[in-house]
């Protein structure tokens, strides 16, 4: 397989962007991807794009199509995946795969959703849960994350102020992004003052409901050599999938398929979890943070609560964990949110993420969920 | 909901019926058409136990529309007493009733009622022992 750089990034403001259409949200990163790139649009051979349920939340499937038109694009290979809120992941990994095989040297991988459009969001995330024996039952995303949450403080001790601590470093860190949904940093008292959801978690426990899309261009390294510009590449990709039912899986307080992921990446990058600088986690809910981090490796189960609090993950810590705000302060618009991960990671990489920046950062990981963990993958990023 | 999903899946959630795998023994609930421990394709009708303990839960305060009129409630993950797991409601128990290790049996109960073309929806909950 070839070596695989990311050579581009681009990405729209996360937000509720009343006044903008699904299609124009990627158009908007497309251009952006490519301006950043030095590449024309006539060099692109296909994209990949991740967009969980854009027939629920918009009623427009035969998404690809559209949006690579509207991107000016048309006429390329395009195709949408989904994965849940790890659709973006699997995006990107569909794109890397496709470089990697030697198939095509400028390939997109993106993502998309666009979720304030006056449907009921809560219904349409829903789809990723089992429809007929959890979802009938009554089951919502936040409550499938507070059963979670509550086996984990059964098995670990952990309480309801771990869990906030992980809200107030992310918004801490949002605020320093310009391209967040909720770029304000937060007290403690915020988040366990904040209207209940699904006990034990509250408002603030939970990521918004958010619009945005997101790309990266893909080339093989030499052709990134070629073009003189920075550029990260792609040492390892993990991507497993798991029951979507949580009570088919054995320990309620782990997430199982995170740590086949990230085991498939860590042994194709050849690089274990202390040689990561800086790291994108999947915090749908703040329990999720802590949960990845475990499942990660790079904490023993029941320990990464204690490191939040001690400030190890936060910017300056030993190390930094979702830096760009994360789902909980930079918003989560599902399809773009694997992308938008990955596009953090490679600008700590190439030194411009500017206010919230990890010096001498050079190997990332970024971790996407779909679900309450059916589906995973994880990305291992390096710039030479 | 519309009939056909509704009417296939009866037989789980009136009865409580599981497939048991004549190959390997497993106990599948809902019922499957290929084992997920051994691949056997034959099985055999097993009803599930109605006794269980909850091994987590928690109080929904913010439902999804159609179940509006229930709220707050409690949803659970119950294993059964031949470790299966299935999750399910906590009906009649004020919510801090009910914690990890809390004994339940599963009942008969109307889940939602759906908007005015669906067809009424029921299934099992459990109750506090
Ligand atoms: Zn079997």
């Amino acid at each position: 397989m070839r070596e695989v750089a990311v050579i581009g990034t681009g990405m729209t403001k996360f937000g509720e962007l009343w006044d903008s259409p699904l299609r124009d949200l990627y158009a908007e990163a497309v251009a952006d991807c490519l301006k950043d790139a030095g590449v024309k649009r006539d060099q692109i051979q296909s994209a990949w794009i991740g967009c969980m349920t854009s027939g629920l939340f918009n009623g427009q499937e035969h998404l690809a199509s559209i949006l690579t038109d509207y991107a000016g694009l048309s006429g390329i290979a395009a195709t949408r995946v989904e994965s849940a809120c790890a659709s973006g992941g699997a995006a990107f990994r569909a794109g890397w795969l496709e470089v990697a095989s030697g198939a095509s040297d400028f390939v997109l991988a993106g993502g998309v959703e666009k979720m304030n459009d006056g449907a009921d969001a809560t219904y349409c995330l829903s789809t990723a849960a089992d429809q007929e024996y959890e979802v009938y039952h009554g089951v919502t995303f936040p409550g499938l994350y507070a059963m979670i949450a509550k086996a984990h403080m059964h098995k670990h001790g952990t309480t309801r102020e771990d869990l906030a601590a992980v809200a107030v470093k992310n918004h801490k860190h949002g605020a320093r992004n310009p391209r967040a949904q909720f770029p304000t940093e937060i007290t403690m008292d915020t988040v366990l003052n904040a209207v209940t959801v699904s006990t034990p978690l509250g408002l603030f426990d939970c990521s918004p409901v958010s619009d945005g899309a997101a790309t990266v261009l893909l080339a093989p390294v030499e052709v990134a050599e070629d073009l003189g510009r920075p550029y990260v590449t792609v040492k390892g990709s993990g991507h497993a999938t798991d029951s979507i039912a949580l009570h088919d899986r054995s320990d309620l307080a782990s997430i199982p398929v995170v740590k086949k992921a990230a085991e498939k990446a860590y042994a194709m990058a050849g690089v274990g979890p202390k040689d990561i600088d800086v790291v994108e986690v999947h915090d749908c809910f703040t329990i999720a943070e802590l949960v990845c981090l475990e499942e990660l490796g790079f904490f023993e189960p029941g320990q990464a609560a204690a490191a939040t609090k001690a400030g190890t993950t936060a910017l300056g810590g030993d190390l930094p964990v979702n830096t760009s705000g994360g789902l909980k302060s930079k918003g989560h618009p599902v399809g773009a949110t694997g992308i938008a991960q990955i596009i953090e990671i490679v600008e700590q990489l190439t030194g411009r993420a500017e206010g919230r920046q990890v010096e001498g950062a050079k190997i990332g990981l970024a971790q996407n969920m779909g679900g309450s963990g059916g589906s995973s993958t994880v990305h291992i990023l390096e710039v030479s | 909901m519309l009939s056909p999903r509704y009417h296939r899946e009866i037989p789980q959630r009136y009865r409580l019926e599981a497939g048991k795998c004549t190959g390997c023994g497993k106990i599948h609930f809902p019922p499957r058409s290929v084992c997920k421990e051994c691949g056997g394709r034959a099985f055999e009708m097993e009803k599930l136990p109605s006794k269980g303990k909850v091994l987590t839960c928690t109080t929904v305060e913010i439902p999804p529309a159609e179940f509006d009129d229930q709220k707050p409630y409690v949803n659970a993950i119950v294993e059964l007493e031949n470790g299966v797991r299935l999750t399910c409601m906590v009906a009649e128990a004020p919510p801090d009733e009910v914690d990890v290790g809390t004994e339940v049996e599963l009942v008969f109960r109307r889940l939602r009622c759906g908007r005015e073309w669906e067809v009424l929806q029921y299934g099992y909950k459990a109750v506090v022992v």
